[in-house]
């Protein structure tokens, strides 16, 4: 396999530390090379964020180049919608259908409408909603995300290793909610 | 052992492997896991870990624990090096005792920087200080042991050079693991001041001393493994260094080209003799670094004596603003050996920036807005922290922005060359660090601004850490609680009020009031950041 190279992207606040956290350590277990690039400071006081992940037989740069991305994995539509600028042929977006609106965006509607331009390569799912809904806690939102990357082969990673990881990860106080997240992602 | 680890906290693990007791710095973004994570297991491995209140303060904090005998590490933001740069040179002239391993982080692109896009450097050179730059955790964890033992074995400081990418990067990390002692050892100062006070005329033996010195890491790092090679017969080759090394190895593998790489570890003293020995079979060098072309000069330099015919390569194909990626060095190899590379075009996609904002119930939002209403024709310096979101809409009330501390300084030079009303502002973590000289200064030489300090109770922006008006070390110790408003009535403020800024028509009638006087005042709103206090109560 080629290294498999994956784009986080959200607002500042989403959990996208823990959501790297979880993917490099899945890497890991699957007994892959696996570098990754994350930014603190300003941007995560609710700007938009972005990080890089890397994984496969031997990675050197910790960075996605343009166009490269297998995966953009997006908690926030429209951070979506503004990462897809850098999308490949071949790049999948799976995108969280929630909004954090600022002065000037379009509406939900419109940036849905454009991600749709991506046809089979896009993938809308309600993992906010869900989350809130079933489990009354929208922050774990990221791990779902997870369960549908991993069910829907999104990205080269078991179920095994991705539940391994998370117990590898996550403090054992919000554990049971986690995997909870991650199998209602997985469609569980 | 192996464990993934970001890159400062593979620093923190070589510091406890190489027997470090004394840590100090001053927080920043990227390096300030550095002394926050370390703080949460220092106890357990006999490591004193504190914040000093400024980068200066840091330093020398650690020299006087090096002096004592104690091995020591000390990390700040680029930034921080300039403040502390005045002890930084003599240090360089004295030499430690303790070993002492400095990390200094840039931040190319300015992620989480405003002020500059500083290239540190420069400071290795002028200072005389021996620089290692790794290029991603691992290399942060070997090159800090190996700092350690450099400085240990030359007594000199050694810094770290960092970027962003390499302190905020994360891969499996192989270590040590050291088991230590958990108590902290005390160090005995044996007195010297032949050799720790720089006072003429033994500054100018000292500095011959350090010259000669520095020839010496010189020659070890002619032989170090970490000036390393890749060797290929291609006439082509490329000198980097740093997070740079991994994009050249990654655009080698995209243009399908094998060429040969001198990947410098040492920053400061160059391998000259391995340079020129590297460039003496090449017809063309590309060298790969990030912003200013440092590396570039020297080998200029060295290429005059060793190979007149060699085409150099730098800074004329590489940007000298913003950090390096594969791409870029793509497109600057394919430029010298002829292969073609199309760069991927982004697309265009119209949506608004989405700036940094203040959090849900931060006290700020009382402030700004208010400021704004009763003072539209005021000029604000703001300063450096989260308060300096007042740059960004809905405020946009921030006229300048400089450096810590820099908000009073000038406000009080605008206050003296103008009939105009000056708001200064200010967090309050930044007035510990460098507020209290400006406002000496302002009641010194009698001009008028209105200084807004907001003491969120916290150094907030760099992600919470601890300062002298909370009464809590970092090592979480009770100490003394330092009182602003008493700071100010000690250096001469007559005019001072301390609320709560929702109380807003108290911050409202205090600012017009203040606005009418004739001497410096100041207003302390005092309220905890919004994030603190939900944090608090969750635990
Ligand atoms: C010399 C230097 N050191 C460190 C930093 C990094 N830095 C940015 S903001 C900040 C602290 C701001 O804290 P505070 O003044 O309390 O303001 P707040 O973030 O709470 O508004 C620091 C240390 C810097 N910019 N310059």
């Amino acid at each position: 396999m080629e290294n498999f190279n994956l784009i986080l992207t959200g607002v500042g606040g989403q959990g996208i530390i823990t959501l790297l956290q979880v993917i490099d350590e899945a890497a890991v277990v699957e007994g892959y090379d696996v570098k990754s690039s994350e930014l603190h400071g300003l941007s995560q006081r609710g700007g938009s964020v972005e990080a890089h992940i890397r994984f496969g037989k031997k990675v050197f740069s910790p960075m996605v180049s343009n166009g490269q991305a297998d995966l953009i994995l997006a908690l926030e539509a429209m951070e979506g919608l503004r990462e897809s600028a850098k999308a490949g042929k071949q790049t999948r977006l799976l995108v969280n259908n929630y909004i954090l609106p600022i002065p000037g965006a379009p509406t939900k509607e419109e940036i849905i409408k454009q991600l749709r331009g991506f046809k089979s390569n896009f993938y809308l799912v309600p993992a906010s909603e869900d989350c809130k809904e079933k489990l009354q806690n929208e922050v774990v939102c990221t791990l779902y995300m997870v369960g549908h990357a991993v069910a829907n082969k999104l990205m080269p990673i078991k179920k095994e290793s991705a539940l391994t990881a998370i117990k590898n990860v996550i403090p054992e106080k919000y554990l049971e909610l986690n995997i909870k997240a991650f199998n209602l992602g997985y469609g569980e | 052992m192996k464990k993934i680890l970001l890159g400062n906290n593979a620093i923190i693990q070589a510091a406890i492997d190489s027997g470090v007791s004394y840590v100090s710095g001053y927080p920043g973004c990227p390096s300030a896991e550095i002394g926050d994570d370390f703080a949460k297991i220092a106890a357990q491995n006999g490591v004193y870990v504190e914040w000093a209140t400024n980068e200066k303060v840091g330093l020398e904090s650690a020299i006087g624990a090096s002096f004592s005998g104690l091995k020591t590490l000390v990390s700040m933001k680029s930034f921080g090096i300039n403040v502390c740069s005045d002890s930084l040179l003599p240090l360089a002239y004295t030499g430690t005792k303790g070993a002492m391993v400095i990390v200094i982080a840039d931040d190319p692109s300015c992620w989480s920087s405003a002020q500059t896009e500083q290239n540190t450097r420069i400071y290795s050179q002028f200072g005389h200080i021996p620089t290692l730059e790794p290029a991603d955790p691992q290399e942060c964890y070997d090159f800090t042991k190996l700092g350690f033992e450099i400085s240990e074995k030359f007594n000199t400081p050694v810094i770290l050079h960092t970027t962003t990418r390499v302190n905020h990067q994360k891969m499996p990390v192989t270590f040590e693991d050291v088991k230590k002692n958990a108590e902290f050892k005390k160090g005995q100062f044996e007195k010297n001041p032949y050799q720790f006070a720089t006072m003429p005329p033994r500054t100018m033996e000292m500095k011959k001393e350090l010259l000669d010195k520095i020839k010496k890491i010189q020659i070890f790092a002619e032989k170090s493994k970490i000036n390393l090679i890749d060797s290929s017969k291609n006439k082509v080759g490329v000198i980097t260094s740093g997070v740079s090394y991994l994009h050249v190895k990654e655009a080698l593998e995209v243009l399908k080209l094998d060429l040969p790489i001198l990947k410098l570890g040492f920053f400061y003293p160059l391998p000259e003799d391995k340079i020129k020995k590297f460039i003496h079979p090449l017809k063309k060098l590309l060298v790969v670094e990030e912003l200013d072309g440092y590396i570039e000069r020297e080998v200029n330099v060295l290429a005059k004596i060793e190979n007149l015919k060699l085409q150099i390569f730098g800074k004329n194909v590489l940007p000298i603003i913003g950090e390096l990626n594969t791409e870029k060095v793509c497109v600057a190899l394919a430029k010298i050996t002829g292969k073609k590379f199309l760069e991927f075009k982004v697309k265009k996609i119209d949506l608004p920036r989405r700036t940094a904002r203040l959090c849900e119930g931060c006290p700020y939002w009382y402030v700004f807005p208010t400021l704004k209403r009763v003072a539209p024709n005021a000029i604000f310096t703001g300063d450096i922290g989260c308060n300096m979101i007042a740059g960004f809409a809905p405020h946009n009330i921030q006229d300048t922005l400089f450096s810590m501390g820099a908000s009073l300084g000038i406000g009080h030079g605008v206050s003296k060359s103008t009939n105009q009303k000056v708001i200064s502002i200010m967090g309050d973590g930044t007035f510990f660090h460098a507020g209290i000289s400006p406002l000496l200064n302002a009641v010194y030489n009698k001009s008028k601004p209105l200084m807004v300090i907001l003491d969120n109770r916290i150094t907030a922006m760099t992600g919470h850490q601890p300062n002298p008006g909370m009464g809590k070390t970092l090592m979480g110790e009770d100490t003394t609680q330092v009182s602003i408003e008493e700071i100010a009535k000690a250096c001469g403020v007559k005019h001072i009020k301390v609320l709560d800024p929702i109380s807003i028509k108290e911050l409202e009638s205090t600012v017009k009031e203040f606005l009418e006087k004739d001497e410096i005042s100041l207003i302390i709103c005092k309220r905890i950041c919004a994030l603190l206090e939900r944090r608090q109560k969750k635990s």
